[in-house]
């Protein structure tokens, strides 16, 4: 594919912030939008359908992430979803301490919760993996009362030692919180946790629906106020067409993880060699082979990540960045910055189903001029 | 040795960080520049422009001010 200026089509490359909606969401939701809009706790006829359509979302997604329907609950959203999580978590062992350990690439979600309360950070390498070392010691500190770590960092995409980590959360009696809403649908997580957060929009659900885990024997409590102060419960009235769009396509979307796991994960290969062969003075970061399949994340030098962002769009492909001039907070991605990469013209591209070889290359044909045109502008 | 003050404070990033690979060619080699910056993206870019570019990174040696050695 040969770059001429035109506007050869657009690719929407940025499923790792919203993913666009799965078929089967679109229909599930239709036909629930008919029967699914009262409230599902009151006593007549259309509450009791209600009723059957959120359990039976409820015990389909209990299924499909191999827990008991009664430990799993939809929430408003993923970020709704990681604060119950660490704070209920975290009130729930009030009396171990008030001390949260995570990782130094959690999500925002996670460290913004984390904010009033002590916290622990545990660093990660080059690559973006937790350092287990640090983690053993951070766990077994006294006053710990949960351990947070995300299932695959969603900027680097480097998957992180779940597994282990666990173990060593189990050694110290601490509960282990896993948010894992870039790894569902696209990869299994490893077990061993306490607690797990999910987003369904980032599968290709509607945006609007989390859900969260909390494992029997788990101390729970809620950190706001709420009729049950044992059990996660929505703040308000669940957006129940949603919960049943979000259930439908993750059935939808486990059913093709697999292959899609290795079609995607194919394609980010190439986009992770070519960037490198083709973009001079750029790092490819994460872990090029432990990693999520649909995700991948490159800093160019010298490059302003937004003036990057606003080239691309005018080519018609939406990408997302890490880069201070990008962020609300002007403040550079603080999972870069713990990986010690750069984080300026930085850039994380993340396919989806509807992601095909032609929209890659096509993106793979523009970046390099691009890149350098906004060098060129730059005297470099 | 040769120092070599840079200021870049009140640049976004990746000004600074042109800055510095603008400056680092015309030093001799065993200087160091170092380098003002107050954009929060100086801390993490500056060390990793030295390892990409295979410069020695002294650190940030006071607030804000970021040593770097050109070794090449």
């Amino acid at each position: 594919v040969e770059y001429t200026g035109v506007h050869a089509g657009a690719a929407y490359l940025d499923a790792a912030t919203a993913t666009p909606l799965h078929p089967v969401a679109r229909d599930a939701m239709m036909a629930a939008l008919a029967e699914g809009w009262a409230d599902p706790d009151r006593l007549y006829g259309a509450a009791r359908r209600a009723a059957q359509l959120r359990d039976a979302a409820t015990a389909a997604t209990a299924e499909l992430l191999g827990v008991r329907p009664d430990e799993l609950t939809f929430l408003s959203s993923g970020a709704a979803a990681v604060h119950a999580a660490v704070l209920g978590g975290l009130a729930g062992r009030r009396r171990a301490g008030n001390t949260l350990v995570h990782s130094a690439i959690e999500h925002s979600a996670v460290l913004h919760a984390a904010e009033p309360n002590e916290s622990v950070s545990v660093g990660v390498d080059r690559l973006g993996r937790l350092d287990l070392d640090a983690w053993r010691t951070a766990v077994k500190r006294n006053g710990v009362a949960l351990a947070s770590l995300i299932s695959a960092s969603h900027e680097a995409g480097t998957l992180q030692p779940v597994t282990a980590a666990a173990e060593a959360c189990a050694e110290a009696g601490v509960p282990l919180f896993v948010d894992a809403a870039q790894s569902i649908g696209h990869v299994p997580v490893p077990p061993g946790w306490s607690l797990l957060s999910g987003s369904a929009h980032k599968w290709g659900g509607p945006p609007g629906v989390g859900l969260l885990v909390v494992r029997k024997g788990v101390r729970w409590l809620a950190p706001y106020p709420s009729d049950d102060h044992h059990r996660p419960r929505p703040q308000g009235a669940l957006d129940l067409p949603a919960v049943v769009a979000a259930a439908a396509s993750l059935r939808a979307v486990m059913g093709e993880a697999a292959a899609e796991a290795a079609r995607l994960s194919a394609l980010v290969g190439k986009i992770r060699a070519t960037v490198a062969a083709t973009v001079p003075d750029v790092e490819v970061v994460g872990d090029p082979v432990d990693r999520l399949p649909h995700l991948v994340t490159f800093s160019c030098l010298y490059v302003d990540g937004e003036a990057l962002l606003h080239g691309l769009d005018r080519q018609g492909f939406a990408v997302s960045s890490g880069s201070s001039c990008t962020a609300s907070t002007l403040r550079p991605s603080h999972v870069l910055a713990a990986m010690g990469v750069l984080t300026h013209g930085n850039i994380r591209v993340s396919l989806h189903r509807g992601t095909t070889e032609q929209d890659v290359d096509r993106f793979l044909a523009v970046l390099p001029r691009v890149v350098a045109e906004i060098r060129a502008e730059a005297g470099m | 040795v040769t120092e070599i003050l840079l200021d870049c404070r009140g640049q976004r990033c990746p000004l600074p960080i042109i800055a510095l690979a603008k400056r680092l060619p015309t030093v001799p080699v065993g200087a160091v520049i170092r380098l003002l910056a107050d954009d929060p993206a100086a801390a993490a870019d500056v060390p990793a422009w030295c390892r990409m570019k295979a410069q020695e990174y002294l650190g940030e040696v006071a607030q804000g001010e970021f040593a770097v050695k050109r070794i090449s």
